[in-house]
Parts: C-alpha cells; sequence; structure tokens
C-alpha cells in the first residue's frame, strides 16, 4: 500500500475544521509496534470509492481519540501518544474489496483488568461508522503486561482434572433435554441416569434459569441429589453445571452461594451476561474453589458472518483473560458451524501457553499467555459416539465431549447411552496411546469395543449416518500451499 | 459394583501386556511412573499409599509391569494404580491415572444423608469396607 501522506506541522495540523484522518496522524506505516502496544486486526469493507488506508485511520481514530473534526484541546495532552495508529494495510486474499488493517494502540489506553473497557474502544462506536460498509475484528495481540493485569480461568485445565480425579482422556457430558419444560425431579432423573450410567458432568442449557415449571433452587437441589448418587455408585466426583444466570448479580451471587452450599464443584453463566457480570463471577469462582463454565449464548449474532461483526477467536482471548473455566468452542463434526482449521486456531487460544503465528488457522499474532490458566474447551451439539476417532483427532485430550441427544436419544435409556460414549472414549484413548492409526482405524475399534458392550454396540447402529456436512461460513483466508522441493 | 475411577476402568481389566503398552506410552513422552494402593477407595482419597517413588528415567516399561507384580504380591487384595507425572511447564501434574488391580469384591459406597435447614441436604459418600480398621477391609 502507498504510505498516504506526508505529516502536518502543527498549525496545519490543528487548524479548525475538518481533516482526513490519515491526515490527523492515524495512519503511520512507519510505526513499528512496541511490545506494550494492543494491536487490533480488522477486516475492513470501505463503502464505494472510500480509500482503504483513509477507512483504516479513521477506524484507528474513532476507536481510540478522534472525532469528526480537529479539536485543539489534542494539543493539551500527549495527543500523539494516545493516538492509535493504522501501521499495515494489506488486501485480502480473497476478496477484493477487503481488506486487513492492522491497528496499534498505546497501553495507557486501557484501564487495567477490564474487558468492558478494552472493548468499549476498540468494538465501541467503530462498528456503526458510516464510510464502512462493513468491519470485523478478526484478531487482537495482548501484550503480557496488559494479561498480567487480568486474574484469568478461575480454576484451569490442570486443577480442574485434580479436583476431579480424571486424567489422560477428554471429560464426557450431556445437556439435559428437553431443555424447557421438566420439573425439578424429572430434571434431575436425567441428571442421575447419566451421570451414573459414565458421564463427568451433566448441564443446564442456557436458557434454563428460573421457570414456572421449575424454579431454580428446586433444581439445584434435585440434581445435587442425582449427582451425590451416581458418585456413591460409580465412586467417581461427578459434577452437574448449575447456571446461575439470572436477572441482576446479586441474584447470580445468590445462586452461586447455594450451588456451593450444597457441595456442587462446577457452576455455570451465559456469555449474555455481560463481560463485567462474567469477571465478577471469575473472581467469585476463584474465591469459592469453583469451576465456572461459560455457555457461549448470542455469539453467532456478531462471529459468524466473516465481513462483520467479532471473530470468535477474540472472544475466546477475552474469555482466557476473563477467567472462565469452560468455553463451548466447537466441535467441527457437529451440527454447529466450525471449519476444522478454524476451530483448532480457538482451542489453541484456549489451551496453549503460546500461541505462535498461524495464519491457516486464523491466528494472526504472536500470543503469550503469560501462565494465566488454560481454559477446558468444550464440544457441543451434534455428535455422538460413532465419532469417537475423529474427536480425539480433531479436539486432542483436555476438552469436555458433550453428548446431549447422543446420550438422552439411546434407545436402551440414558444411563446406556452414557456407557456407550464411555466405553467409545476408553476404546480409543487405549488405542491412540498403544501406537494404533486411531482415525483410519476408528470404526474398526468401536465395533471391536462393542462386542464387550451392548450399549455402544445399539449406539453404532443407530446413529452409523449421521453427519452434518455443510460448506463453513468462517473458514480460514490463507491456505497452506505445498512448497515445491 | 465396579469403582469406575481412572482412564480405563469401563474397559475390561488389562492384561499385563496392555499395561506394559500403556506405560511406554507414558514413558515415550517423558512421564515418571508411580504404583499406589489403597483400601480406601473414596473419591477424594488423593493419597493413595506409593510403592516406592515414581520411576524417573526409567526407558523400559517391563521394569513397571515388574513392580507391579511385585506390589499385588503384597496387596493383591487392594486397589492398585499406575500414575504417570509430567513435569512440564504449565502442567506438573498427572497426566495418566489407571486402575491395574482390584479387590474381587467391591462393595461399593453408602451414602448418607442429614437434613438440614429448608430442604437441603448434606451429603456424605463411604466405602462399605472402611468401616473395618486399615488394612484388613479386602480379603
Amino acid at each position: 500500500m502507498p504510505d498516504g501522506d506526508k505529516k502536518l506541522d502543527a498549525k496545519a495540523r490543528y487548524s479548525a475544521g475538518v481533516l482526513e484522518y490519515k491526515k490527523m496522524g492515524y495512519w503511520e506505516p512507519d510505526y513499528s509496534p512496541k511490545d506494550t502496544d494492543v494491536i487490533a486486526l480488522f477486516r475492513i469493507t470501505p463503502q464505494d470509492g472510500v480509500d482503504p488506508i483513509e477507512a483504516a485511520a479513521a477506524v484507528a481514530g474513532e476507536s481510540s481519540t478522534a472525532t469528526w473534526t480537529v479539536v485543539w484541546t489534542d494539543r493539551l495532552t500527549a495527543a500523539e501518544k494516545y493516538r492509535a495508529k493504522a501501521y499495515r494495510v494489506d488486501p485480502t486474499p480473497n476478496n477484493p474489496n477487503e481488506y486487513f488493517a492492522y491497528i496499534a494502540y498505546e497501553l495507557d489506553l486501557f484501564e487495567p483488568g477490564s474487558i468492558a473497557n478494552l472493548t468499549a474502544s476498540i468494538i465501541g462506536n467503530v462498528f456503526g461508522f458510516k464510510p464502512l460498509k462493513a468491519l470485523r475484528l478478526e484478531d487482537m495481540r495482548l501484550p503480557v503486561a496488559y494479561v498480567k493485569t487480568f486474574q484469568g480461568p478461575a480454576t484451569g485445565i490442570v486443577v480442574e482434572r485434580e479436583r476431579l480425579n480424571c486424567y489422560g482422556r477428554p471429560l464426557l457430558g450431556a445437556t439435559v433435554k428437553p431443555k424447557l419444560g421438566l420439573s425439578g425431579r424429572n430434571y434431575g432423573r436425567v441428571v442421575y441416569e447419566a451421570l451414573k450410567g459414565g458421564l463427568d458432568f451433566t448441564k443446564d442449557d442456557e436458557n434454563i434459569n428460573s421457570q414456572p415449571f421449575m424454579h431454580w433452587r428446586d433444581r439445584f437441589l434435585y440434581c445435587m441429589e442425582a449427582v451425590n448418587r451416581a458418585s456413591a455408585a460409580t465412586g467417581e466426583i461427578k459434577g452437574t453445571y448449575l447456571n446461575v444466570t439470572a436477572g441482576t448479580m446479586e441474584e447470580m451471587y445468590k445462586r452461586a452461594e447455594f450451588a456451593k452450599e450444597l457441595g456442587s464443584v462446577i457452576v455455570m453463566i451465559d456469555l449474555v451476561i455481560g463481560y463485567t457480570a462474567i469477571q465478577s463471577m471469575a473472581k467469585w469462582a476463584r474465591d469459592n474453589d469453583m469451576i465456572l463454565h461459560l455457555h457461549r449464548a448470542g455469539h453467532s449474532t456478531y462471529t459468524r458472518q466473516k465481513t462483520h461483526g467479532v471473530s470468535f477467536r477474540v472472544i475466546a482471548k477475552w474469555m482466557r483473560l476473563a477467567g472462565v473455566d469452560h468455553i463451548h468452542a466447537g466441535t467441527v463434526v457437529g451440527k454447529l458451524e466450525g471449519d476444522p482449521a478454524t476451530t483448532k486456531g480457538y482451542y489453541d487460544i484456549c489451551r496453549e501457553e503460546h500461541n505462535p503465528v498461524s495464519l491457516e488457522t486464523g491466528l494472526f499474532f504472536d500470543q503469550d499467555w503469560a501462565s494465566l490458566n488454560k481454559m477446558m474447551p468444550v464440544a457441543s451439539g451434534g455428535i455422538h459416539a460413532g465419532q469417537m476417532h475423529q474427536l480425539i483427532h480433531y479436539l486432542g485430550e483436555d476438552v469436555v465431549l458433550q453428548f446431549g441427544g447422543g446420550t438422552i436419544g439411546h434407545p436402551q435409556g440414558i444411563a446406556a447411552g452414557a456407557t456407550a460414549n464411555r466405553v467409545a472414549l476408553e476404546a480409543m484413548v487405549y488405542a491412540r496411546n498403544a501406537g494404533k492409526d486411531y482415525l483410519a482405524e476408528g470404526p474398526t475399534i468401536l465395533a471391536e469395543a462393542a462386542k464387550t458392550c451392548t450399549p455402544l454396540r445399539e449406539a453404532l447402529d443407530i446413529w452409523k449416518d449421521v453427519t452434518f456436512d455443510y460448506a463453513s461460513t468462517d473458514a480460514p483466508d490463507f491456505v497452506p500451499t505445498t512448497s515445491v522441493s | 459394583m465396579r469403582v469406575t475411577q481412572g482412564t480405563f476402568s469401563f474397559l475390561p481389566d488389562f492384561t499385563d501386556q496392555q499395561i506394559h503398552e500403556q506405560v511406554q506410552y507414558c514413558i515415550d513422552n517423558g512421564w515418571a511412573l508411580s504404583i499406589e494402593h489403597t483400601d480406601d477407595p473414596h473419591p477424594r482419597n488423593t493419597y493413595w499409599e506409593m510403592w516406592g517413588h515414581p520411576m524417573f528415567d526409567n526407558p523400559d516399561a517391563a521394569a513397571i509391569v515388574f513392580e507391579l507384580n511385585e506390589c499385588r504380591k503384597v496387596y493383591g487384595s487392594r486397589y492398585i494404580k499406575i500414575i504417570a507425572f509430567d513435569p512440564s511447564p504449565g502442567w506438573e501434574s498427572i497426566r495418566l491415572s489407571f486402575i491395574v488391580n482390584r479387590p474381587s469384591e467391591e462393595p461399593g459406597f453408602k451414602l448418607s444423608r442429614t437434613e438440614i435447614k429448608g430442604r437441603n441436604i448434606q451429603y456424605s459418600i463411604t466405602p462399605y469396607s472402611s468401616d473395618k480398621p486399615q488394612g484388613s477391609r479386602y480379603k
């Protein structure tokens, strides 16, 4: 890209009137970002006839210090420091109307430890800005200095496993279905059967809070009866994600306290409660030895479309800072959106200590997590025992695999469905560790395990043809090419 | 009942050859292996008795299988598990843990309920076997 216009002298820069953003200092092609800068990568689609560099400078301006006209009061500040700087604009590989704009932000623009403050700048006014047709926040580089101002996941993968006494395999869960309408007593039945049958966790769905058919205290009481019965029946530690989402913080704290009093190991919240509420609950969870599950309710309204909104990889980064322990991050093979490479990028954000640049998985920046705890990704939605080899191949070991329909819809009942999933999982991990090519031999490994497990045999028979094969709406822009040697 | 703690409790009990394969996987990953036994299988009994120290720097899975059989000679009526420790930064904990020996009879756990204020119940889980003193719980 051409380097735009030369810097103006102070008199020209600050004379009253309207000036292009790139001339106001929001475009600095020679700028090299500092280690302490926050960097954001936006996909910008300028209106017809709008210069992409001016559009990038406008994004930098509107997400930091600028307004639409020159103001003399800038000169009372160290304005050059506080201006965000667009320093690089690249065409996207696949669409001539879209550009990648890299923008660097001085660390002092942000309040320490506040996702609300970070996002009020980065995705505040700027997404409705008229000169842009569309705008998407693709990725962010969060400097170590800033990462260290956040608590991070309340428990983390390692301590979660230590508390649950569960190692070496993915955890297993299921969401209670039907998600609305069951009474507390009937709801607890599903929890008991699923946990007794072999699952580690059951889960409230995102919209189970406190409704006329089941008020929250009833659900909590019956669920904990089920959890304790299942624990005594198996000798294992079991949990159920009690959703404490409510209309006010006071109510959420009250519900979380009751869950603690009942001895639950885990509580759950929905993404729609907002960033500040999430951070508050993460702090509560750290103070009360509680695992914190986040259901990403609502995210697809802004993460799914490729040209406008916020990529889920950015949401995942914010949630690791905010401090949740579990986050739904896609299944690849299930019923919900999820390109394999893009999903791998999300999982790496959750679980790695350091993310190197990886354009093929959508990671544009080197990200150091500065020893923040790791988040356990959760795979949920349209998965079943017959896909176990693919699930382990794509998602790895530190993940919660949640089979809702795939447990509760089993022809021999919920406990049998749970057993089928657990046997399939253990057989696949066993085969992997024993050095088998488990991805290729997956169906054979499952068929072999099913010889001594009728519930697995039935699960494989009933769901053998279920796949969800649709084109992804959010695949990476960069595909690795084979190098010629 | 069958205590289903550990990575592979839903599979049929492993042969020594199968144990060898899993142990070799851990060794290849650089993890130290340890043998532990107990006659108190409570789900929150974290500290089982150690059969010697974890084996660091041991390249051969056969050594663990040998030690396991030595342990079985003494504690064959108890639960025995093999644990793999990963010392790498950011982990520094257990990576795999599976039961390799169990009592011939597993009586299971008693669930006690204490009704407290409101409809709240306090639960506690006790292995039936732990009514007897340590060392005489399983035959």
